[in-house]
């Protein structure tokens, strides 16, 4: 195999099948960390919510067979993280970003010793979830191999886009979360209780940061290693930002990112003459940069980061 | 009694306990955690504390595993003293440990002046590395947890790069195992020993001496007095003259910059080499995160980081032996550490909630006062 061939319609196609399915994980983690920022908290922790999601899915897809009930159950435990998560940055006013990390602590050394006590190896599942073929639409050629062959959880990922944007544009609940990210007073005043939003987005965020730990170990891998997420909770987090807090910025952020990722394995599998620590680096270069062109153009969520107190 | 109690409860002085409060809550989960696990959580902790305390040598591992998280803490101090977030310690340290061994393989000078001449170049280059996301900040509005996080995996791609490649030990290139380390350093760039056999090196001294430092850049110059204000009123610090964005340059380069000597000081003092294990923490040992906790366990206060850093060594130390002891792997005390940065920071609500109570009840008084004052000044009727 030589580089040339990294250009061939096949390897192309290739690459940007494997994009779509590596933009699940940070599609989830990132439209719900979205929404935590849309009402006003940052969340931190979702790097540590996405182990701990990831490893409560395969275990139990490990035991009883059935993904559908690993991804529960993720969700159940990433609902638990979220809502501490609430309790202390939102009634106790905890400082969001030392206490976020605090959560990504605990969900990384917990992971981990879940690990060793219950697994204590590396395991691999084949029960996890596969590509599912749409119908008709798969037929397409090129374009169905690259959207419709996908397994569920990426399929899911890309419907949460639209979903959310509906939900924080076109309804009641959307418009009260902005309320309360840009102006809890005023919120507050006109009856909003800006504390039960953000338990809500701060819970749902735990939900889908899990999700996202889910769309890696039973979806995309079929694989639980200790800190198998390396970071990408907190590129979650950055993608936010890079989408200006907007579901369709976040899409493409995350998609942008992921291709970047995509190509960079297959540059390593081609044999590109670049020492391969590199080309891993290309993605967060990437996302450094790309900060700094979008950063400050787009205003972030006026409350972001300030606990609300009713004067 | 119940007056007694409240005063208790409304002692100023408490404040400076709530870190060990925390630490005891954090304790009593984890206890939970052991019997969950079907541990006696008395046989873990004492095997952790003998571990960590039991004789001379499990002393000294503990301070030497306390150096680091001191050393990194004191920049989380700087930093986040100015309200600016720097989580890029971990890369801070690669960079610096990354430099001050590549200048210790090129250079053959006697050691009086390549050590601290070495040491220094840590220091520079770990200061380098905060400064990028600094000026990023300060001039281009990028949110630093980001970019400290993003320059963190850059600085481990770095590092099994040339680990791995060009600054690979000429020995291990040829070996079958191919370890990414390298070479070792000559004795010129050697740390003393303090207490041999065991490993406690001259860096705690190192360690110590900047604390001092710290505190006095922090609280009595100007430069100190200038990054606290940035931390707690950037507006009026710029209402004050203060360059705001130049002050986050200077936290975050000073951040790095300490965090960048724990990577040289590690090496200078340890294993005279740099090795890691492919994992992003092979060479830190998560010293980035565990010196966050260090700082805040320590009230951000450099001097507070002392005994702060020797809890969070003994506790990393504790952990292995509890490990060999109990079979609890040792990321049980990574859970704990967690929990102790939550509840530290939780806890500032007991703080708040005690102020605002002084402040409503001294407002009443005040006005109460007012009353009396308006009553005895209203000149007789009739």
């Amino acid at each position: 195999m030589d580089t040339s061939q990294l250009l061939s319609a096949t390897v192309l196609v290739g690459i940007l099948t494997a994009g779509i399915r590596l933009a699940s994980p940070y599609l989830f983690a990132a439209i719900g960390e979205m929404f935590g920022q849309r009402s006003g908290v940052l969340n931190l922790g979702v790097e540590g919510q996405m182990l701990m999601g990831a490893f409560t899915a395969f275990y139990v897809t490990l035991r009883t067979g059935n993904p559908w009930l690993g991804l529960l159950a993720a969700m159940a435990v990433g609902a638990l993280m979220g809502l501490a998560m609430a309790v202390v940055s939102v009634t106790w006013r905890a400082v969001q970003g030392i206490s976020g990390i605090g959560f990504y602590i605990v969900g990384m050394g917990l992971s981990e010793l879940l690990f060793k006590t219950l697994l204590g190896e590396v395991k691999v599942i084949n029960t996890g979830f596969n590509a599912v073929n749409i119908p008709l639409l798969s037929q397409i050629p090129v374009l169905g191999e690259i959207f419709f062959r996908q397994n569920v959880m990426t399929y899911l990922a890309f419907t949460l886009v639209p979903v959310a944007w509906f939900v924080l544009y076109k309804t009641p609940l959307g418009l009260k979360i902005r309320a309360v990210g840009e102006n809890p007073h005023a919120a507050d005043t006109l009856g909003v209780n800006v504390a039960h939003i953000r338990y809500l987005t701060v819970t749902m965020g735990g939900v889908f940061s899990a999700m996202a730990g889910a769309a890696l170990s039973v979806a995309n891998l079929n694989v639980f290693q200790e800190n198998m997420t390396a970071g990408m909770g907190f590129i979650a987090v950055a993608l936010v930002y890079f989408g200006g807090w907007r579901p369709f910025g976040v899409l493409f952020g995350a998609l942008l990112f992921s291709m970047v990722m995509a190509l960079q394995i297959f540059m390593q599998v081609y044999r590109v003459p670049v020492p391969s620590e590199f080309l891993i680096m290309m993605p967060y270069v990437l996302t450094m940069i790309v900060l700094v062109l979008t950063v400050g153009r787009v205003r972030a969520p006026a409350a972001l980061t300030k606990p609300f107190v009713r004067e | 009694m119940k007056r007694f109690f409240a005063r208790v409860l409304n002692a100023r002085q408490l404040d400076n306990f709530l870190p060990i409060v925390a630490a005891l809550a954090a304790f009593v989960i984890g206890a939970g955690m052991l019997l969950l696990m079907g541990t006696n959580p008395l046989t873990a902790y004492r095997a952790m504390f003998s571990g960590a305390f039991g004789n001379q040598n499990a002393l000294a591992e503990t301070i030497v595993k306390a150096v680091p998280l001191l050393l990194i803490g004191l920049g989380i101090c700087i930093s986040f003293r100015a309200k600016v977030m720097n989580i890029g310690a971990e890369g801070q340290m690669i960079v610096g440990g990354l430099i001050s061994v590549a200048f210790g393989l090129a250079v053959d000078w006697p050691g009086w002046l390549a050590l601290p001449l070495g040491l220094l170049i840590g220091f520079l280059g770990g200061a380098a590395w905060g400064a990028i996301p600094g000026i990023l900040k300060a001039y281009f509005n990028v949110n630093e947890i980001l970019s400290t996080v993003m320059m963190n995996a850059i600085a481990v791609q770095l590092m099994n790069y040339l680990l791995g490649g060009p600054l690979m030990d000429p020995q291990q290139a040829q070996a079958l195992g191919k370890l990414p380390e390298t070479a070792r350093l000559n004795e010129a760039y050697h740390l003393a020993r303090l207490l041999p056999p065991t490993r406690l090196h001259a860096g705690v001294l190192i360690a110590l001496a900047l604390s001092f430092v710290v505190y006095v850049l922090l609280f009595h110059t100007t430069l100190g007095y200038r990054i606290r204000a940035v931390g707690f009123n950037p507006f009026a610090s710029r209402y004050g003259g203060i360059r705001v964005p130049q002050q986050v340059v200077i936290a975050l380069l000073l951040s790095g910059a300490f965090a960048g000597l724990a990577g040289a000081i590690q090496i200078y003092g340890l294993n005279y080499r740099m090795i890691t294990d492919g994992s992003p923490t092979g060479f830190t040992g998560g010293a980035g995160f565990n010196g966050i906790v260090t700082a805040l366990f320590g009230g951000l206060h450099p001097l507070g980081a002392i005994p702060a850093s020797f809890f969070f060594g003994a506790l990393l130390v504790g952990a292995n032996a509890m490990q060999r002891v109990t079979q609890v792997p040792s990321s049980f005390v990574t859970v704990l550490n967690g929990m102790v940065v939550i509840f530290v920071v939780s806890a500032a609500i007991w703080k708040e909630l005690r102020e605002r109570q002084r402040r409503m009840a001294f407002a009443t008084e005040t006005s109460r006062l007012a009353e009396l004052a308006s009553v005895s000044e209203t000149p007789p009727q009739g």
